[in-house]
């Protein structure tokens, strides 16, 4: 049995050495065309070179500082925009014309690029880090208000019926029945809110040379040290997918086992 | 749902229904609200102007023709962006939509790469393309290449089976299985990553423009920026999200999908 367990994991994982494979053989290939001279090294600095970078900019440029500063503005932008998020959601989904009036309007807002305000919001609130939590409030709203909506409505008739012939107020119909039943959706509308918030922060960050990781590479774009600049970008691809990840194991936490 | 929303709503048939009410009053207080603020001194000066500059603003950014020029600029640059990036996006979608092991082995990979922020590419964008407009080009490729690609692989995977066997029991060649079967099976998850690689593009391309350019609707933005022109500012921001809005709710419409709030 633990043999045909083994082939199994065997086969499993195929596709996915396969992948890191490749990865890894582009990436020497790209070493190999750059030593060769066949690729501009000034504009492609070799992955050796960025590994190395890697050490330098953890050791000189205070990553663990900017990672902490860059994890606060998205904490505190994700406090922000589930309280309001989720509020505003209930708010709509408890009087049904508010709802019918601006629940489009909220979808409509989700499409539009709102990080192209972040000029506006360095005027009205400076360049500092509230600027910064502030863009990735914004952007992260909609999805939060959204599913807000999307779960208490989705609530299954069973539950609510099973509320009713237990002679439950409206108080307690909706902290028993409604609001648990509701919370897994609202964490997807969380999740997608955090998402949104970390690509606005960290983008806000590049772009206004303000602050923690995005800042890091604008710094270090400007003194051309590209070497640097690549492992940074690295940096910050790797924290992003780790964040997602750890959003991802939560989320299947928090879902019922149905 | 309440449902007293619905048994009031059936009961009566005014004019103009009661969400149309709410919405202009919502308008109207936000209106006014904003012009209060505007008019209190509570802020900054031209932090918040007054309703009447921002429309003299929109009147004088609508009259100039200097401004359809540089939108002119970022929609060509969105456009070929949305070309390169949106072609590219469906032909790495159906290849992984259609080939298990190619999909567990490369997807994890585009499915994390995906939402990370494109912005921070902006350098080597320039180091690769230069400061005109192809690294403009490239980082609106860079962005919306993933959604595109991702939306098509899982949509060639939900393809109901039966149509598939309706097509080989009719022996259907492999171009007519594509042309006849599989793309119009896929014409959803086509059209909703195309809208939101449309979204992904834009936002890459304007960003890149407000950080390095001399034309185009970001670099226009920039410069109402650093002279403080507020009213200006809104204005284009305005314009931007209105036409912003409208294409992505045009792409829906030819998809024939209630698309907004599938997002």
């Amino acid at each position: 049995m633990s043999q045909a367990a083994s082939r199994t994991s065997i086969a499993a994982s195929a596709p996915r050495a396969t992948g890191l494979m490749t990865l890894l053989v582009a990436l020497l290939l790209t070493e190999l065309l750059i030593q060769a001279g066949l690729i501009n090294r000034f504009i492609v600095p070799p992955p050796s070179e960025v590994a190395k970078a890697f050490y330098r900019i953890v050791a000189q440029e205070h990553v663990f500082r900017r990672f902490l500063s860059t994890a606060a503005e998205c904490f505190a932008a994700g406090v922000m925009l589930t309280l309001a998020g989720v509020s505003a959601g209930l708010l709509m989904q408890r009087f049904t014309l508010l709802q019918r009036a601006v629940e489009t309007w909220v979808a409509s807002i989700a499409a539009a690029p709102l990080v192209i305000m972040y000029p506006l919001f360095l005027v009205i609130f400076g360049r500092n880090a509230l600027t910064i939590i502030m863009m990735g409030f914004i952007s992260g709203l909609p999805p939060a208000i959204l599913k807000t909506i999307e779960g208490i409505s989705a609530t299954r008739k069973v539950l609510i019926n099973v509320g009713r012939s237990f002679n439950l107020t409206a108080t307690q119909q909706f902290w028993k029945i409604l609001f648990p039943a509701a919370l897994p959706t609202i964490f997807v509308g969380v999740r997608l809110g955090l998402v949104f918030a970390l690509i606005n922060v960290v983008g806000t960050e590049f772009l206004i040379s303000y602050g923690g990781l995005g800042a890091l590479i604008a710094d270090l774009a400007e003194r051309y040290d590209l070497a640097g600049t690549y492992a940074a970008i690295c940096f910050v691809i790797l924290v992003s997918v780790l964040f997602f990840l750890a959003l991802e194991k939560i989320e299947r936490w928090l879902r019922p086992v149905d | 749902m309440a449902e007293t929303g619905r048994l009031r709503q059936t009961a009566t048939a005014p004019l103009i229904g009661p969400v149309a009410l709410v919405r202009t009053a919502i308008v109207l207080a936000l209106l006014a609200l904003w012009e209060f603020l505007a008019h209190s001194g509570w802020l900054y000066r031209d932090v918040v102007p007054s309703l009447l500059s921002i429309a003299r603003a929109l009147a004088r950014l609508l009259s100039q023709p200097d401004y359809y020029y540089n939108l002119g600029v970022t929609a060509g640059e969105i456009g070929m962006a949305l070309l390169i990036g949106g072609g590219a996006g469906l032909l790495v979608g159906l290849v992984l939509g259609g080939n298990r092991f190619l999909s567990k082995a490369f997807e994890p990979y585009l499915y994390y790469l995906g939402p990370t922020p494109k912005i921070i590419f902006l350098p080597i964008a320039i180091m690769w393309f230069g400061v005109e407009a192809p690294s403009k080009i490239a980082l609106g490729t860079f962005s919306c290449f993933f959604p595109v690609a991702l939306n098509v692989a899982a949509g060639m995977r939900q393809i109901d089976r039966v149509l598939i066997r309706v097509g080989q029991s009719f022996r259907a060649s492999t171009l007519q299985m594509v042309v006849k079967i599989y793309l119009p099976a896929m014409r959803h998850p086509i059209i909703n990553g195309v809208r939101l690689g449309f979204g992904f593009a834009l936002i890459g391309v304007l960003l890149a423009e407000t950080r390095l350019s001399n034309k185009g609707v970001g670099f226009v933005i920039m410069q109402a920026d650093s002279t403080f022109d507020m009213p200006s500012m809104y204005a284009m921001l305005i314009v931007l999200f209105v036409l912003a809005i409208g294409a992505n709710a045009l792409i829906g419409r030819l998809g024939g999908i209630d698309t907004i709030k599938r997002s």
